[in-house]
């Protein structure tokens, strides 16, 4: 995984609520999709519409996706994420994120940040007046900034922690082998194997 | 201050705390299929990894697995592909895995409890949303994308912070023709999509405890559309009577010890919840959803709803949007709604006890002319039920489409059972969402004798219609 800081480009308003994963990637998509998949999967089924905002010219290049309450529910598809990485974005800024996303996204350095509805509201009103405005999401301080807005925001600390360092998730956890294997001495025996 | 189920069974399987706030949990069980896996395997490889326990891993092939011809070579290209990656990948690092065809082969969700591997007390992932069914057995059962897949192979921990705790009480009991899955959608339809976020659910209550296992597993599966990260059930004499016939079971003496372990996984008294709803099961109904998201569900005695209905102006959005896509007028009664295909099946609803209720609507009457119902078994073992109970000639009077393999099928559309675009189904399946059962299907998620009631008369109905 690669080191994540802080990160400063332009944003992509996504005025929709309940966005599911089956929209991000549709499933026919999925069967083939790698982690170095193409990226035109993404939002696939609603690219049909002109008006849709992946398709506005003023939005190209935008690596900050901001989008409505429950982004990326459903399905555990973790190609959900790896579309929005091959489409260009290092951060989702939403209200709520559905949970196994959020768990998927932040295992592959897509940071995803968690600000109250209505900082979500303020930075699509900014971000569609000047779509040339830039977003900083800055993990190192914990700060989301654009233009007058400096919203802080939590984050999972052991998530920060290998977000920030690059460290690899099972790296970390092999680590600690020795008490794994401590545990598993101690499991009840009458546990079934396959 | 006493602790939840959840909370014993998560503490019980802390490999470790860190400073930070996260636990290492071991994990029990890992399911796997054959979507979402192959590059879970890739980078383990990559790695110079193996699989720290195959003996608690099995596999199976579900989600594109054709429903008919399966002694051929699988049709479409990338079912064949996935199928042939997991069968090499579970090959080269000894996990067991249940191929199509085979006799435990099935929904990786049906198959778990069938083979025995799903008990009270365990820790259970598998790479798939709706694991959340598992937790019928009082597990604590989620699922996880590819990473955490490749982590759990490698280490058989994730590395997560402990989900806070919900309580659903569910009082009194579900009128006669009133199923879980009618529960479910009720209780969605209320806490909203988002209801459950962060949390594990724990249902409770007289009309909970009133559930066979499988109604159990119905109520659980759709937790996560709600949101939650787990949903699960104490276990009682219900779960213990089922497990006792499942194959793998300690006996005698062993097995006394077992159900005197499980009865001490409850929740106590004094146990706190951060949220809790409770919900009166005397006034839920048979329910459907309209729009495209679980949520949006009402009495199949109900009406489309208005935008101007929702006082939540993300609803109200949300809500026109997806009139438009479903081609619902405002004010039409459901009971109206003509659909041209029927689907049963999926993890939701594919297990025998959910085909004896559409067999029992279907039996002595005829799916509606030019409308087709397909019936697909959520696993091998319960086509062999079917066939054994006769349900299968019921089916076949009735003119519905009873297919010979277990599999995910329509559900999740990835095989070749798919709605062509515009056409409306009433489908048992968990999930209402724009394409989800084939690009610009129109899905209404219903309970299994709705269904069944639905492909008699043409259009949305229950069984008392007819």
């Amino acid at each position: 995984m690669e080191k994540f800081t802080a990160h400063t480009g332009t944003a992509m308003p996504l005025r929709r609520s309940n966005v599911d994963t089956d929209q991000i990637i549709p499933a026919r998509f999925v069967p083939y999709f790698s982690w170095k998949g193409h990226a035109n999967a993404l939002f696939a089924d609603w690219r049909d519409d002109p008006a849709f905002v992946l398709n506005l010219p003023e939005h190209q290049g935008a690596t900050v996706l901001v989008a409505g309450m429950d982004f990326a529910t459903g399905s555990s598809r973790e190609s959900a994420v790896w579309a929005l990485q091959r489409f260009g974005f290092k951060v989702v800024i939403a209200p709520r994120f559905g949970d196994i996303f959020r768990g998927n996204s932040l295992m592959r350095g897509l940071l995803t940040v968690t600000v109250p509805a209505e900082v979500v509201d303020r930075l699509w009103r900014l971000i569609e007046a000047d779509p040339a405005v830039e977003v900083t999401v800055d993990l190192e301080r914990l700060q989301v900034r654009c233009a007058d807005i400096v919203q802080p925001f939590t984050l999972d600390e052991d998530a920060r922690r290998r977000l920030l360092t690059g460290l690899d998730a099972i790296s970390d956890t092999l680590r600690y082998a020795d008490e794994i294997e401590a545990y598993e001495r101690g499991r009840r025996a009458a546990l079934p194997t396959t | 201050m006493g602790s939840t189920l959840a909370q014993k069974t998560w503490d019980a399987h802390v490999v470790r705390h860190s400073a930070a706030g996260d636990d290492l949990l071991y994990i029990d069980l890992h399911l796997l299929h054959e979507v979402n896996t192959p590059q879970a395997f890739d980078d383990l490889r990559a790695a110079g990894r193996t699989v720290r326990r195959p003996d608690l891993t099995v596999g199976t092939e579900d989600h594109n697995t054709p429903t008919v011809a399966i002694d051929k070579v699988i049709q479409d290209p990338a079912g064949r592909r996935q199928c042939t990656l997991m069968r090499q990948n579970c090959e080269e690092f000894g996990i067991p895995l249940h191929r199509l065809g085979s006799d435990g082969q099935g929904i990786v969700h049906v198959i778990g409890p069938e083979l025995g591997l799903v008990r009270p007390g365990m820790t259970i992932v598998c790479c798939d949303s709706h694991t959340t069914t598992l937790g019928a057995f009082g597990a604590v059962a989620f699922g996880i994308g590819t990473s955490q897949v490749e982590h759990v192979l490698a280490t058989q921990t994730l590395a997560m912070s402990r989900p806070k705790d919900m309580a659903v009480t569910v009082t009194g009991r579900l009128a006669p023709g009133v199923t879980a899955k009618d529960l479910v959608l009720a209780i969605i339809a209320r806490i909203g999509t988002g209801g459950a976020q962060g949390h594990i659910v724990e249902y409770r209550g007289e009309a909970v405890t009133a559930l066979s296992m499988e109604a159990r597993m119905t109520l659980c599966n759709m937790t996560v559309e709600a949101g939650s990260r787990a949903g699960l059930i104490a276990p009682d004499e219900t779960t213990f009577a089922y497990l006792r016939t499942r194959p793998g079971m300690p006996q005698g003496a062993d097995w006394d010890a077992e159900v005197a372990y499980w009865r001490t996984l409850r929740s106590d008294e004094d146990a706190v919840y951060d949220k809790e709803v409770v919900i009166d099961a005397g006034t839920v109904t048979p329910y459907v959803s309209w729009g495209n998201n679980p949520g949006q569900s009402i009495p199949l005695d109900g009406r489309v709803p208005a935008p101007e209905e929702f006082t939540d102006p993300e609803e109200r959005v949300a809500a026109e949007r997806a009139l438009a896509y479903m081609d619902l007028r405002p004010g039409a009664a459901m009971r109206d709604l003509s659909v041209d295909a029927v689907f049963l099946g999926s993890c939701t609803n594919g297990r025998i006890e959910d085909l004896r209720a559409a067999a029992e609507v279907l039996k002595g009457r005829k799916v509606a002319d030019g409308l087709h119902m397909m019936i697909v078994p959520g696993s091998a073992a319960v086509r062999r039920q079917a066939v054994e109970e006769g349900l299968d000639a019921v089916f076949a009077e009735a003119g519905a489409d009873f297919r010979p393999a277990a599999g995910c099928s329509m559900c999740a559309a990835l095989n070749e059972d798919r709605l062509r675009p515009g056409q409306r189904a009433a489908s048992t399946s968990n999930r209402n969402f724009e394409g989800r059962q084939g690009k610009g299907s129109r899905t209404h998620i219903v309970s299994p004798p709705v269904a069944a009631a639905t492909a008699v008369a043409g259009r949305l109905a229950a069984p008392a219609d007819l």
